[in-house]
């Protein structure tokens, strides 16, 4: 009996062996036939490996150790990394909480404002829609004019916003914006909003351009009434891929809020109100050399992004089928 | 009505037949409702619900939000006119009294002064960005036809790899890109400077998502009339895809020209404007006008592509003809 199940079991195994080389003869086969998708495609994907899939890979452990970028190789410490960022390190309790609230914002809002805008500015006649698509993205070329929000909000009375609110004798004295501890996470949001409607904004823009005249003509046919039903029943639908493009854009730059905080309010700002997870990781990577830590850091954000676009991917897919 | 089991056919034959009579009439008011309204609505617009009204409404609404989105670029404009005793004036004003050339006239001067001739800088930036664009946007243009369109093992995880480098934003990757390129022999040469640009997963996911849209019928019509995947992607799906790869195009360009070379290139001849901006405005407050004088030059060539790749987008009538 035992000889038989053990005969058996091997004449199994040698199935499943040839199965598996079946398989991996049907793989190469199909490989060789769509031998030219691999050429077109390679051009690119060599750049792409080489600078951003190896180092992410290369990024991923140093998580795990102790790094100072000037002791090589770094030293495996295991999960306490993680443990110190949870349990001991409130800083970093505290970025959670400002990150959600600058998320919250800039996430959904910007997402919805640049939604709405896009739709609006498509209505229009084309000379203002290349007119107004100009004025929304140009935030996004200006690149780093924050001297600018500096000025609007300089504490003294030179500051353009102070200088507005006197004059109509809304405040008697100078505010400080941007030191004030209950004025610099609005001031800094507003900010924000005002520079991360640029990619998503483009990309939808792009979308409605591209959406077939033809199906709003049928829609009128089928007895649409308003525009309303015709943006719930024509224009999204045939707009998912940009809609997702715009949410991962949306989600990269709200949780990855950092510069803006750092270049209005300084570093660290008061009472760390707009000190995000990213300025945190900024901190302990460029500032204190603990790489490890701060890849750690990077690590947990990129878990949360990555949870969060999962989310909106489902929502999404639910909705345009 | 009585159950269908207890009447004789020539029963059931007469209700199917009212049944039917009345289904064609109820079709034929709807049409006949419908051509109606379509003639009303002949020579005027064919779109629901567009009326000036709505136009100038919608008109008045972007012109207030948009004059908040512009106020800051306006100030940088102002800031960089004004000659410096009326930057330091109280209350600040929106406007310059005795508008001057002298802040961008400083700017050119300091930049010439330096150990490199402007001009070297100059030709470095736009050497970066036109050969960081064009070929971006080619290869970005035939990965994305092959990712989205043809199956092929590995096709999955390629496009899985690229949302998730999409997302993965971390402080030490650069470290890690910088360690790259060292191993390449790369450090301090054009190719630093250019070659990570090439790269961007952002162009890439666009022109997926937008390829992804064209209808697969297309596709397999020029297959079966004989053209190859080159021909394909060339002669098809990007004429089709124009929006997005302008969109692109914007994008990798602005990227590209705002691209500092950071760590990677230390030499003086290699830098481009914005590093040379950045020295110069690193003087502080005192070079207020030059700094807003320098953010509004480089603002420029940005702006003229984005004007340029706008209104060449047509209002593409993508697909037409061809429905899925």
């Amino acid at each position: 009996m035992a000889e038989q199940i053990q005969k058996k079991e091997i004449l199994l195994r040698e199935e499943q062996k040839h199965t598996f080389k079946e398989n991996f003869h049907y793989t190469l086969h199909e490989m060789k036939r769509n031998s030219m998708c691999y050429v077109m495609l390679a051009p690119f994907m060599i750049f792409f490996l080489l600078f951003t899939v190896i180092p992410v890979i290369m990024a991923l452990p140093i998580g795990f150790t102790d790094f100072d970028m000037a002791h090589f190789p770094p030293k495996f410490i295991g999960f306490d990394n993680f443990y110190a960022m949870f349990i001991e390190d409130d800083v970093f309790i505290g970025s959670i909480r400002t990150t959600l609230i600058f998320a919250i914002f800039t996430g959904p809002l910007s997402y919805a404002l640049s939604f709405l805008l896009a739709w609006l500015i498509n209505e229009l006649h084309p000379v203002l829609k290349t007119v107004f698509t100009l004025i929304f993205y140009a935030p996004s070329m200006a690149g780093n004019i924050y001297f600018v929000w500096q000025l609007i909000f300089s504490g003294d009375s030179y500051g353009y916003l102070n200088a507005a609110l006197s004059t109509l004798g809304i405040t008697t004295g100078a505010v400080q914006w941007l030191t004030d501890a209950n004025y610099v996470l609005p001031c800094v949001i507003v900010v924000q909003l005002w520079v991360s409607m640029g990619a998503g904004f483009l990309a939808l823009r792009a979308g409605f351009q591209g959406i077939d005249k033809s199906m709003y003509e049928a829609g009128a046919i089928e007895g649409i009434k308003n525009r309303t039903q015709e943006l719930i029943f024509i224009t999204i639908p045939s707009m998912g891929p940009q809609l997702m493009f715009a949410a991962v854009m949306q989600i990269v730059s709200s949780f990855t809020v950092d510069i803006v905080g750092r270049s209005l309010a300084g570093f660290p700002s008061t009472d760390y109100k707009v000190h995000t997870i990213m300025t945190h990781a900024f901190d302990y990577g460029w500032v204190r050399y603990e790489m490890g830590y701060a890849s750690a850091i990077c690590f947990v954000l990129f878990i949360a992004m990555l949870v969060c676009n999962k989310l909106i991917s489902k929502i999404l897919g639910k909705y345009m089928n | 009505m009585a159950k269908k089991k207890d009447l004789k056919p020539s029963e059931i034959a007469a209700q199917l037949e009212a049944e039917n009579a009345a289904a064609l009439e109820a079709l034929r008011k709807r049409r006949e409702k419908e051509h109606r309204k379509m003639e009303k609505s002949k020579g005027t617009n064919k779109r629901v619900g567009k009326s000036w009204k709505n136009d100038i409404g919608i008109f008045l609404l972007l012109t207030f939000l948009g004059l908040f989105m512009i106020a800051p670029i306006y100030i940088a404009i102002v800031t960089s006119i004004k000659p410096v005793q009326e930057i330091f004036i109280m209350p600040p004003r929106l406007y310059a009294m005795d508008p001057t050339g002298d802040n961008f006239k400083d700017l050119f001067v300091v930049a010439n002064n330096s150990w490199v001739p402007f001009s070297r800088n100059v030709f470095n930036s736009i050497f970066v960005t036109v050969t960081a664009t064009v070929l971006h946007v080619v290869f970005a243009c035939m990965a994305s036809f092959i990712l989205a369109k043809c199956r092929f093992p590995g096709v999955k995880l390629i496009n899985k790899i690229v949302v998730i480098a999409l997302l993965f934003n971390s402080t030490v990757t650069y470290i890690m890109q910088y360690i790259v390129m060292a191993n390449l022999g790369m450090i301090n040469t054009y190719s630093a400077l250019i070659l990570p640009l090439i790269a961007s997963s952002m162009g890439l996911y666009l022109m997926i998502q937008s390829v992804g849209q064209i209808p697969d019928a297309m596709i397999e019509a020029a297959k079966v009339d004989g053209a190859g995947l080159m021909r394909i992607c060339w002669g098809i799906v990007m004429p089709n895809s124009k929006p997005a790869i302008m969109t692109i195009i914007i994008f990798q360009f602005q990227a590209a020209w705002n691209s500092t070379g950071g760590n990677l290139v230390y030499d003086e001849a290699l830098k481009t404007i914005p590093t040379v901006v950045q020295q110069i405005a690193a003087a502080g407050i005192a070079r207020q006008g030059a700094i807003a004088a320098s953010a509004v030059v480089l603002m420029v060539p940005p702006l003229a592509i984005f004007i340029a790749a706008q209104s060449n987008v047509m209002e593409t009538m993508a697909h037409a003809g061809m429905k899925d």
